[in-house]
C-alpha cells in the first residue's frame, strides 16, 4: 500500500506521522557537508587515477641526446628522429624546439637581456609517443635500437620518472577511499541518530498505528521517507557545494602550470561518478533509516 | 440463548503482572463468542483496562493462556499481529488519537492501514463522522476538539472497518446521556451485523438500555464468575420496551453506517 497515503500527505492536506522535513532540522545540514566532502575526495581520487593512467597509456617517451658538442648533439638527434619516425609501434616523435627548451629554461637560468642559453650544452629533447603503454621492455628495445645512430642517446619513460608521485597519488587515493569509508560511516550515523530521534518523539503515534494493525513495514516506509527526502535536500546542497570547491581547486591547480596535473582532467565518465554520490547518500540514508526503525519496532509488541 | 459452537476469544487462568508487583489480574477463565454484547464492569483499580489491554493485544499476560479466533495468542508471532489487530476495534479510554491528523484522517486510519483504496474512503469516513455528529469538525484537529469530540472520533475510528470484535473502555465516559444513547445503538447496529462487542464502563443505566447483554464483573484483579458472563438483567419472558430515543438518536432513522466497508 502507499503509505504516503497512510501517514503523508492526505489529499485533506493534512502533515504525516513524522513532521515533514525542514532543513532547520540538523539532519539535511550534516548530509550535505558529508555530501561535499565525499565529492572532493571522490574527485581527488579521480583526478590523480586519472593522471596516473593518462601517463601510463600515453606511452610518453623522452629521447635526451646528451652531448656538449652542438653539431655531434644535433646530427644524432636529426639520426634519432629519423629512426624513430621510421618505427611502427611510434605513434608520434618530435624535436622539441630550442626556443620550448629556453622557455623551459627560464625560470632556473634567468633572461637578463643579452643573455643567451643557447650556448650552452643543454641535451637535445625529442618527444616520443609509442602505440599503447611504455613498459620497460619496450623502453629497453627503442634504448638499444637509437644506440646505434645516436650513441649518446637516453631513452626515459616518463610513467617511470613519476613513479615517486606515482607512489604519492596511490597513498592520496588511498587516503580519499579511507574517507570516503569514513563519511559513509558518518552519514550513517547522523540517519541511526535522526532516526532514533524521532522514534522517541513519534512512539505513541507508533503504537496507535500498531494497535490499529500497522505493519512494521509500513511504520518503517514513513521514517524511510522522511529520511529519502532530508538526504535529498542535504545531497543536491552538498553536491553543488562540492563541485564548486573542484572547480576553484582546479582552476588553483592549473595556473601552477604543470603538465601532469594539468592533463589530469575529469572526464565525462568521473562527472557521473561525483553526481552518483548524493544517490548514493539517499540510498544509504533510505536503507540506514529502515534497519535502524525494524529493530527498534521489533522490541515493541 | 444457546452459545455458538465456536468462541472468538478464550482466556484460561490468565495471570497479568506489571513489573515485580502484585498481580493485576490473577486466575482469569473466561469465553466470549461471536456476536454476543458483553460489558465489563468493576470499581476503579478492578482491572478492567488490564484485562482490555490483553484483548486487543496491547499486553502479553504473564501466565495462562487465550486463545483468539482461535489461535494461540500467547505464541502468535509478531508479524501475525497486524492480521489479528485489523480484525479488533478499540476505543481506548484516553482516546489515544493522532494528534497531527485530522479528525477525517483519524477515523480513516484503519482504512489506510489495511489497505482500503482512498476512492473508497471518503464516504463511509464521512457517513460515519455524520452519525457520530462531526459532519462540520472533519478538518478539526484533535487539540481542537472537546472530550465528548475526540471519544467520538475515537469511536468512529474504532468501527469504521466493522471489525469482527469491538472493544471500549469507557466509551460514553465523556458524552452527554443523549449521544451515550446514540453510540451504544451504534454498537449495538455493530453487534447485531455479527461484531461481538465488550464495553468496560461503571454505567449501570448504560448496561440497562442493552438487554440481552452479559456482563463480565472484576473485583481487585479477579472474575467475580470465574465460569463466565453473568446475565444482566435476568433473562426476559416478554419483549424487552423499545428503547426511548432522543431527538439526536432518532436523526438518523435507517440506523447507523455500517454497511460501508465491505467484509
Amino acid at each position: 500500500m502507499n503509505a504516503a497515503a497512510l501517514f503523508g500527505r492526505s489529499r485533506e492536506g493534512e502533515p504525516g506521522l513524522l513532521p515533514d522535513p525542514r532543513l532547520g532540522s540538523p539532519m539535511p545540514w550534516v548530509i550535505a557537508i558529508v555530501i561535499a566532502l565525499t565529492v572532493i575526495a571522490a574527485a581527488s581520487g579521480l583526478r590523480n587515477a586519472g593522471a596516473r593512467a593518462s601517463a601510463d597509456l600515453n606511452g610518453g617517451i623522452t629521447v635526451q641526446i646528451v652531448s656538449a658538442a652542438p653539431d655531434a648533439r644535433n646530427r644524432q638527434a636529426d639520426a634519432a628522429l629519423g629512426m624513430l619516425t621510421r618505427l611502427s609501434d611510434v605513434a608520434s616523435a618530435r624535436r622539441v624546439e630550442q626556443d620550448q627548451l629556453n622557455t623551459l629554461l627560464e625560470p632556473w637560468l634567468g633572461t637578463r637581456p643579452g643573455d643567451t642559453i643557447d650556448d650552452l650544452p643543454i641535451p637535445a629533447l625529442i618527444d616520443v609517443r609509442l602505440r599503447g603503454s611504455a613498459t620497460p621492455d619496450r623502453v629497453k628495445a627503442l634504448q638499444a635500437a637509437i644506440a646505434g645512430v645516436a650513441p649518446a642517446a637516453r631513452v626515459d619513460a616518463e610513467a617511470a620518472w613519476l613513479t615517486p608521485v606515482f607512489r604519492a597519488i596511490a597513498t592520496l587515493q588511498w587516503l580519499a577511499g579511507g574517507l570516503i569509508a569514513l563519511l559513509a560511516m558518518a552519514t550513517i550515523a547522523a540517519v541511526v541518530l535522526a532516526a532514533r530521534n524521532a522514534l522517541v518523539n513519534q512512539r505513541e503515534t507508533i503504537e496507535i498505528v500498531h494497535m490499529l494493525g500497522g505493519t512494521d513495514a509500513q511504520i518503517a516506509r514513513v521514517f524511510q521517507r522522511t529520511a529519502a527526502m532530508e538526504a535529498a535536500a542535504g545531497g543536491t546542497i552538498g553536491l553543488i557545494a562540492g563541485v564548486v570547491a573542484i572547480v576553484v581547486l582546479s582552476e588553483q591547480f592549473s595556473a601552477l602550470g604543470s603538465g601532469m596535473v594539468a592533463g589530469a582532467v575529469l572526464n565525462w565518465f568521473d562527472w557521473v561518478m561525483i553526481a552518483a554520490i548524493p544517490l548514493v547518500g539517499v540510498g544509504l540514508a533510505v536503507l540506514t533509516a529502515r534497519l535502524t526503525v525494524l529493530s527498534a519496532l521489533r522490541r515493541m509488541l | 440463548m444457546s452459545e455458538p459452537d465456536a468462541e472468538i476469544v478464550q482466556f484460561d487462568n490468565v495471570g497479568l503482572r506489571y513489573g515485580t508487583g502484585k498481580e493485576a489480574l490473577t486466575d482469569i477463565s473466561f469465553t466470549l463468542y461471536p456476536g454476543r454484547f458483553y460489558f465489563l464492569t468493576g470499581a476503579s483499580g478492578a482491572g478492567k483496562t488490564s484485562l482490555l489491554k490483553l484483548l486487543y493485544l496491547a499486553q502479553r499476560p504473564s501466565r495462562g493462556l487465550i486463545r483468539m479466533f482461535g489461535t494461540d495468542a500467547i505464541t502468535l508471532p509478531r508479524e501475525r499481529l497486524p492480521g489479528f489487530r485489523r480484525r479488533l476495534g478499540v476505543v481506548f479510554q484516553d482516546f489515544r488519537l493522532v494528534q497531527h491528523l485530522s479528525a477525517f484522517d483519524n477515523v480513516a486510519l484503519p482504512l489506510r492501514v489495511a489497505g482500503v483504496a482512498e476512492r473508497e474512503i471518503t464516504k463511509p469516513v464521512d457517513e460515519m463522522l455524520d452519525w457520530v455528529g462531526l459532519a462540520d469538525r472533519r478538518h478539526a484537529r484533535p487539540a481542537t476538539l472537546s472530550g465528548g469530540e475526540q471519544q467520538r472520533v475515537a469511536i468512529a475510528r474504532a468501527v469504521i472497518a466493522r471489525p469482527d470484535m469491538l472493544v471500549a473502555d469507557e466509551p460514553t465516559g465523556n458524552v452527554d446521556p443523549d449521544m451515550a444513547l446514540k453510540l451504544l445503538r451504534l454498537f449495538e447496529s455493530l453487534n447485531r451485523l455479527g461484531t461481538t462487542v465488550v464495553v468496560a464502563t461503571h454505567d449501570v443505566h448504560l448496561i440497562q438500555k442493552v438487554p440481552d447483554s452479559l456482563i463480565m464483573r472484576l473485583d481487585k484483579g479477579r472474575l467475580s464468575d470465574p465460569t463466565g458472563a453473568l446475565r444482566y438483567p435476568p433473562r426476559r419472558t416478554t419483549p424487552a420496551p423499545e428503547p426511548v430515543l432522543s431527538a439526536a438518536a432518532r436523526a438518523t432513522p435507517d440506523g447507523p453506517p455500517l454497511g460501508f466497508v465491505a467484509k
